[in-house]
């Protein structure tokens, strides 16, 4: 089984500012991590190869630095890296991302699987996965707490808010997968250093025989205008005091009162 | 050496990741009820961190020297027991059988040893040969297939976890430290028997024992390297074992500075942060300044050993310097958090305690002091 999973190098959450004059991400100077998602898209992809074979091969859009992101996804363990970069990717909405991953995986060809994090959590979209798959003319899955494959078809559970969806789709297909299906392995140190003899491939647009038309900012018909930060809400504190019924009963009273429950 | 490359800075990411997610949390609740933190010995396993510096084809992870300093490094930044818990495992007991042991000895005891499925120990210490270990009391007779081994081992670290220990004993008195040869023994083994944990002031869950030893059977097998070699073996572990120490006083520094370093930037004193002081700053760059110092002797002592150059010497500065160093920035490190940095309400209390017996333990300061002067050939 060949089971592509995409990742993408996302700005380290704990560490991300706005610029408040552009309204911007500040980008200088701030760590870079494996999109959370994608890593347990990542350690999907290694499960199903434990159970049934194959090659997980990971890919990534994006600047050179993007590579780091396909490092940490050979350290755990997964067997080729491609990273798609050019200018003329830059920029990208999700269309144009999609169009570019889906000339990555015709390139690569032969995938039975195809992995994606639910969303990422810069741009926070959640419209990659599904549109690559459009994009390939393939079934998809998301927000998959589940994924298993048998005979030529992919079951997968799905969370839908309070309820799970069982659904099954025929290979290929693309699956976007939620957080708590797994809990991604660590990369580890017998991984890092064979990672370091793992195939890593730079492909650009020439490469993939991609209409740069269709690429970066002249394939997006959208566009981030302006970003701002949301209000900060005050936080305060309410003690209901007395006896724990008592206490219970106002808690519950206030929470009525507000709608909340 | 001055800068990591693409695979050591990789490795260090994910021991630190590891360290942050898995040893972090466990940190305050081990020192504070002295509890052996087993079940990270486990997740160490299942990562592939017992046996880094052993080749693969011993079961190992075949990390170089860098590499496994950087893990002993990321682990003493959060947690300083777990650190020395890997690096005796490590440097003290699959380090000798690698190289001293048999074709056999490597597949019975350094393949489980090196997967994590057993734990190691090192045990050279008796109550009165601590510096000078010559002075060994424990011996050891042959008798037919096996020796006989009498006495006592004190400040055993991992010692009521291990399965195999790395034990020295007299088997010729007369020989004086020629005399001495070292022995595996596996744990349970009759008449072996492991004290409770000592109660000390640092590294408070890294199961400090004694071990005493009354007419236990050794299978003649078990001898490591040549009888009357053990002084030599255990001189020879302890130069790789102190690069380990000296990575971990390097650990115990860092994370000091990074705990006072988030401190300082919020703590408000005379209306302003006091990292806004001159005093605050200067501190905080003698301490990384100092840190870094040491760190870089103990990367060079770790590439020395890697290309298999004289390393004793190097390993005794790195150790000395970076020991001095935790010591030093652990206790800097408490005074700029003030009142609040001597409760147990924040970690470095417990840093201050734990760098203090990297001046100690596997060589004291004064050691390194000795074996460094000797080495410049000041007699």
């Amino acid at each position: 089984m060949k089971i592509l999973v995409f990742v993408k190098q996302v700005p380290d959450t704990d560490d991300v500012k706005l610029d408040p004059k552009t309204g911007n991400l500040r980008r200088e100077g701030v760590k870079s991590m494996l999109n959370p998602l994608d890593a347990n898209a990542v350690e999907e992809a290694l499960r199903l190869k434990a159970k049934h074979g194959g090659t997980v091969c990971a890919i990534s859009m994006g600047p050179p630095q993007s590579m780091d992101a396909l490092k940490k996804a050979l350290g755990m363990g997964c067997d080729e890296a491609y990273l798609l970069s050019d200018r003329a990717f830059g920029g990208a909405d999700t269309l144009a991302t999609s169009y570019t991953l889906a000339k990555a995986a015709e390139k690569i060809g032969d995938y039975d699987l195809l992995l994606f994090g639910k969303h990422a959590v810069d741009g926070d979209t959640a419209q990659t996965g599904p549109a690559t798959a459009a994009q390939l003319g393939i079934p998809q899955v998301t927000l998959a707490s589940s994924v298993e494959v048998e005979d030529g078809w992919v079951t997968c559970n799905r969370i839908l808010g309070t309820d799970v969806q069982r659904v099954r789709a025929k290979l290929p297909a693309a699956i976007t997968v939620c957080g708590d299906i797994n809990k991604p392995r660590y990369a580890t140190p017998i991984n890092i250093m064979k990672a370091q003899k793992k195939p890593k491939y730079t492909w650009t647009a020439a490469d993939l025989g991609a209409d740069t038309a269709c690429t970066g900012m002249k394939g997006s018909p959208s566009a981030t205008k302006r970003v701002v930060e949301p209000p900060k809400r005050e936080g305060k504190a309410v003690y209901f005091g007395g006896e724990a019924a008592d206490a219970a009963k106002a808690l519950a009273d206030a929470l009525e009162a507000d709608h909340l429950i | 050496m001055f800068k990591l490359d693409t695979e050591h800075l990789e490795l260090q990411a994910s021991f630190k990741e590891f360290a942050e997610n898995e040893v972090k949390p466990l940190a305050k609740e081990i020192d504070e009820t002295e509890r052996f933190p087993i079940e990270t010995v486990k997740k160490m396993a299942e990562m592939g961190m017992m046996g880094l510096p052993i080749p693969e084809e011993l079961g190992g992870a075949g990390v170089d020297q860098i590499g496994y300093v950087l893990a002993v490094e990321e682990l003493a930044k959060v947690c300083a027991t777990t650190s020395i818990i890997l690096s005796a495992h490590t440097s003290l007991c699959c380090w000798p059988i690698m190289k001293f042991g048999t074709e056999e000895q490597k597949a019975k005891y350094l393949a489980p040893l090196a997967a994590g499925e057993k734990l190691g120990a090192f045990a050279l210490t008796e109550p009165s040969a601590g510096t000078d270990a010559s002075m060994q009391k424990s011996t050891a007779v042959l008798d037919g297939d096996h020796y006989v081994l009498n006495g006592s081992k004190i400040f055993i670290t991992n010692a009521s976890a291990a399965d195999v220990f790395i034990v020295f004993a007299m088997t010729d008195k007369e020989q004086g430290t020629r005399g001495i040869s070292a022995f595996i023994l596996e744990r349970g083994l009759e008449g072996f028997s492991i004290s409770k944990p000592e109660n000390k002031m640092g590294l408070r869950a890294s199961a400090t024992c004694e071990l005493i030893f009354d007419n236990v059977k050794v299978p003649k097998e078990n001898l490591l390297g040549q009888e009357g070699k053990g002084f030599k073996i255990a001189m020879a572990t302890l130069d790789g074992g102190r690069i380990g120490v000296a990575a971990q006083a390097v650990g115990i520094a860092q994370g000091a500075i990074d705990e006072a370093v988030k401190y300082v930037n919020q703590r408000v004193q005379f209306g302003r942060t006091i990292s806004r002081f001159q005093n605050t700053q200067f501190t905080l760059a003698d301490m990384q300044t100092k840190t870094d110092a040491a760190r870089l002797l103990v990367w060079r002592a770790a590439a020395a050993e890697q290309n298999g150059e004289p390393y004793t010497h190097l390993a005794a500065m790195a150790k000395l310097y970076a020991a001095e160093t935790a010591s030093y920035v652990t206790n800097r490190a408490v005074q700029l958090f003030g009142g609040y940095g001597y409760t147990k309400d924040y970690p470095v209390e417990r840093m201050m305690r734990d760098a203090k017996v990297t001046e100690i333990y596997e060589g004291t300061s004064e050691v390194q002091k000795m074996v460094i002067s000797g080495w410049m050939g000041v007699k």
